[in-house]
């Protein structure tokens, strides 16, 4: 116990000292906390559009001036020829073009039928997808209005049966974005912070060449683990709680459960990735190379952690890998108990494969720190 | 002297191949992000978790009920017996949506024309949450147009949209450039960082600087075999995403290598800029890796829409070298575009490749002093 | 009466793949001893050394130390030994003083016993108006002098210097040498690897490494008489030459 203490009360003096990574532990990740919260969104607004009319009536007027309406469109000037149009799209200037054909009035009073062609830039696929559904919910209320118009208003029409739907959106009625990702991106920089400290701790000792000289020592395996690993706990612990005050003083989100229970989780949690940073650490003989391994883990886990995609859009196969990524249960644990207020009985299963998580990942530290080879 | 240089770089390549670990990470890591992308990640929604509540249990709600099961977006796993069940259903978090039918839904509908159904989702995901309620709407709306086929709207203009550049919407076509565009960024910054700071932490940064090559020499011997591992990348990345997921490359080739050279070129100037800031390793580290890594994945257009952020922040974005080069590389691959159309972005590029370097320049020479 | 042995070196052997770095030496150290364990760079000498103090295993014969096991009781050997490696290993980032207390805490001694050897230690050195300075800002020969009394703390009944005079001025060297004596004559068995063979001469006896094996082992004087020449530098050269 008191091996552990010295050992603790010297990694606390080092962190302090070092004058050039005190800004980059503790500002850094504060402030991108709070400047990247507000990018993370998939919200699409201010769609661009614009328009080709080889028509020019009333109808193609009408068309446009729906658009120019609607909240999710910001409509620009319109283009002369499909050419121009199509060099907007390629310098990406524009994000959708409705192309009006000629005689459209004539042929949809004529016909009562008639097609428009919309160009949209697909790349992003899902952004793509949902502008589409805005599109066709304006062109809707346009066939509506023109039905109206054209032709009186019959019984027919209030005859129809409708079946609505009403959307209630519970725990967070605004659909506010940051309220969802502002405590993922808290455990991103706090699981960062963490791995990648300890990641790089015990390695650098062995370039500098001290681990040596702590090895002739008669230090047990486990006081050397505990003691590099507690300071870094306590960090992470300082850096979720200045974060959960940001998260609720500046982004208002709330904290629906039990904040204890928060951290009750984050500190099995922290153990769990600092025991996976030291065993990194004992595992490579460069901090260039422990970190080049704590990035990969660290790309992977969280692209599929679920904090910026859905898990449940991932095939099953996926899906399943992601029950041994660490991240996916604290974003899933972080925001059940900040937002919809889950209480211990809700994660027991989350609460319970951490902690085993955490007695391997720290057997396997203690196992791989070899003070003889 | 161009044969002393060439026994420097070649000392470097040395280096960098001896270390097994970290090769098998280089290359694998983009093969393994790739093919997470493509197979594993999408920000399209489907299967979704969905639950009952049906207070009138008749022959209208059982088809609609099969209806929305039979969609591929929802999978209706259970049903809840009360309102006060939601709660605890969303709390446990498997389900993301509960429907909620009226009572006396047929009845309702045939008498008083109009029935409700109550969506009520998780919004701890909004994303989620409003992308449910819409495709319920849809379905519903398109089975009210079944019952009503009889009436009509009478008159009709009919979108038919064109999806330009990806026309099956997959997401892989997005994420390609964008992994492409952070591997290059981190690897090409944070390896020269690194290797920098550790000669300056071992000594042997001053032992080489009173060899007799110059000072550029030294950095650029360094930077060397880094360019050489990027491109490399580079073409695993496009490889794969040709091969097995047909993302194509419409425009030239040439120029898609030249760019490329100029945004790791660009990236390893970063790197260098900030081996001149950092005194150890560790704070090279942390500044590449937790410095890099979110502005680099968020605020690019890689995953989030810039178009969607708040102005300030889409103002922030030009700052960032990747979101340049995630639009030259859409441009390329997927728009088929030239040169014409990407200048702006090159120049821009170029420009951050200069500003970075002259500030090295700068900041080693007042060392130097 | 027989003096007692502290290190007793059977056979032992080390291998990395096929390169043998240390080849079936054998040797013994006496209490209070100097023992100088000379030999070219690659000989293996830092090799034989690391496995004496516990930290790498031997792959064949047997070695004790303070009358452990150094393969199967490592742990035991390590509470009897002092080491002091070429490689300057103090933390830069700590003073003087927190140097200490670290390397005394994870020796095990108590609160009041670290005061007192750190009042004692900065007084000898008279390092009193560094004390609170980093070790990292300090000369060279200062911080080799902190290290060997640090490897003194928990006063091991032999300590293991690794070449520990590298890269100094010969006044340092030789006010480092005294640091040695004086140790030496309090009963502590001195471990010391160099290759400066004036040094060498400092020695009680000596072992002579080559190619990972001992070519030669006795007392200065005798080695001189034996190879008939008048400077370790001698004896040295013709060893190497008569490898070769």
């Amino acid at each position: 116990m008191k091996t552990i203490k010295y050992i603790v009360q010297k990694e606390i003096k080092q962190i302090m000292r070092n004058r050039g990574m005190l800004p980059i532990i503790f500002v850094m990740p504060l402030l991108q906390l709070i400047i990247l919260s507000n990018a993370a969104t998939f919200e699409v607004n201010n769609i661009r559009i614009s328009y080709i009319d080889n028509d020019q009536t009333s109808i193609s007027r009408e068309l446009i001036s729906k658009f120019e309406a609607s909240e999710y469109f910001s409509v620009s000037e319109m283009y002369r020829s499909k050419k121009d149009a199509d060099d907007a799209l390629k310098k990406g200037e524009i994000d959708v073009v409705l192309d009006i054909p000629r005689y459209f009035e004539r042929d949809l009073v004529r016909n009562k039928h008639n097609s428009l062609a919309v160009y949209l830039n697909a790349i992003d696929g899902a952004k793509a997808g949902v502008e589409n559904v805005y599109l066709n919910q304006v062109v809707r209320d346009f066939n509506r209005k023109i039905s109206l118009e054209i032709i009186q208003p019959e019984d027919k029409m209030l005859k129809q049966m409708n079946i609505l739907s009403i959307p209630s959106f519970w725990y967070n009625e605004t659909l506010n974005y940051k309220t969802f990702m502002v405590p993922g991106i808290l455990v991103l920089l706090v699981t960062m912070l963490s791995l990648f400290l300890s990641g790089m701790n015990i390695v650098r000792e062995k370039e500098i060449g001290t681990l040596e000289q702590i090895n002739v020592t008669p230090i047990k395996k486990h006081q050397f683990i505990i003691g590099k690993l507690f300071p870094f706990w306590v960090l992470g612990m300082i850096i979720l709680t200045v974060g959960l005050i940001i998260a609720r003083l500046i982004f208002n989100v709330p904290i629906v459960g039990n904040i204890g229970l928060i951290y009750l989780f984050t500190a099995v949690y922290l153990l769990v990735i600092l025991g996976m940073g030291l065993f990194i650490s004992n595992y490579t003989d460069t901090q260039q190379q422990a970190m080049f391994i704590a990035w990969f883990f660290m790309v992977v886990f969280i692209l599929m952690s679920g904090l910026f995609t859905p898990i449940e859009s991932m095939p099953d196969w996926a899906q399943k890998i992601t029950l041994l990524n660490p991240i996916r249960y604290f974003v899933e644990v972080i925001r059940m108990v900040m937002l919809k207020g889950s209480g211990l009985g809700d994660i027991l299963w989350q609460f319970g494969v951490m902690s085993f998580f955490a007695v391997v990942l720290n057997a396997l530290a203690v196992w791989s720190y070899r003070k003889t080879n | 002297m161009f044969k002393r240089f060439k026994g420097f770089v070649n000392k470097e390549f040395y280096h960098i191949f001896r270390d097994k670990r970290s090769m098998i990470i280089l290359f694998g890591m983009p093969i393994v992000q790739i093919l997470l992308f493509g197979f594993a990640i999408t920000n399209e929604i489907n299967n979704v978790e969905v639950a009952i509540l049906d207070k009138s249990a008749d022959s209208e709600t059982e088809v609609i009920i099969n209806k929305i099961n039979a969609s591929p977006y929802f999978n209706i796993e259970s049903e809840v017996q009360s309102e006060k069940e939601i709660g605890e259903v969303f709390r446990k978090g498997k389900v993301k949506a509960v429907l909620v039918f009226e009572k006396d839904f047929a009845n309702n509908l045939q008498v008083l024309n109009q029935a409700n159904v109550q969506v009520i989702t998780d919004a701890t995901d909004p994303n989620t949450a409003n992308t449910i309620s819409n495709y319920v709407q849809s379905i519903l709306q398109h089975h009210s147009e079944e019952i009503n086929l009889q009436n009509e709207v009478p008159y009709k203009v009919e979108v038919r949209s064109q999806m330009f550049y990806n026309p099956e919407l997959k997401s892989v076509f997005n994420f390609v450039p964008g992994v492409m565009t952070v591997i290059l960024m981190l690897v090409s910054a944070m390896m020269t960082s690194i290797s920098i700071t550790r000669e300056k932490e071992q000594g042997t940064m001053e032992i080489l600087l009173v060899s007799p090559l110059k000072p550029i020499q030294v950095v650029v011997g360094k930077v060397f075999p880094y360019i050489f591992l990027s491109v490399i990348n580079a073409v695993i990345i496009l490889l794969l995403g040709f091969v097995v997921f047909q993302v194509p490359v419409e425009g030239s080739l040439v120029l898609l290598a030249l760019e490329s050279v100029l945004f790791i070129i660009t990236a390893l100037s970063l790197g260098v800029l900030i081996s001149t800031i950092a005194a150890t390793q560790q704070a090279a580290l942390m500044i590449s890796l937790m410095g890099l890594m979110l502005p680099v994945i968020l605020l690019s257009g890689f995953i989030f829409p810039i178009s969607s952020m708040p102005v300030p922040l889409q103002v922030l974005s030009n700052i960032i070298p990747a979101k340049w080069f995630i639009i030259i590389l859409k441009g390329i691959m997927l728009k088929g575009v030239g040169i014409a159309f990407l200048w702006k972005e090159t120049l821009v590029l170029i420009a951050m490749a200069l500003v970075f370097i002259g500030i090295s320049v700068k900041k080693y020479k007042i060392r130097l002093e | 009466m027989e003096k007692e042995k502290v290190v007793e070196v059977n056979e032992l052997t080390k291998k990395f793949g096929d390169f043998t770095a240390v080849d079936h030496i054998s040797f013994d150290v006496y209490k209070g001893e100097i023992f100088g364990f000379l030999g070219a760079n690659g000989a293996g000498k830092t090799t034989a050394m690391k496995m004496l103090i516990g930290i790498s295993n031997p792959t064949s014969g047997e070695a004790r130390v303070s009358h452990f096991d150094v393969h199967h009781q490592a742990e035991e050997v390590k509470k009897n030994i002092g080491y002091m490696s070429q490689k300057f290993s103090m933390y830069d980032d700590l003073t003087i003083r927190e140097n200490i207390k670290f390397f005394g805490g994870i020796y095990g001694l108590s609160r009041k016993h670290i005061k007192e050897k750190t009042a004692n230690l900065i007084e000898e050195l008279q390092l009193q108006e560094v004390a609170d300075s980093l070790v990292g800002s300090l000369p060279l020969g200062w911080k080799q002098k902190l290290a060997f009394m640090v490897s003194l703390l928990h006063e091991p009944r032999i300590v293991f210097l690794d070449e520990p005079t590298g890269g100094v001025d010969p006044i340092t060297r030789r006010q480092f040498w005294e640091l040695i004596y004086a140790e030496a004559n309090k009963g502590t068995t001195i471990f010391v690897t160099t290759h400066y063979m004036d040094e060498a001469e400092y020695c009680d006896r000596v072992s002579i490494m080559v190619e990972g094996k001992i070519e030669a082992l006795d007392t200065p004087k005798k080695l001189k008489q034996s190879f008939k020449t008048d400077s370790m530098n001698g004896v040295f050269l013709k060893l190497a030459r008569n490898v070769e």
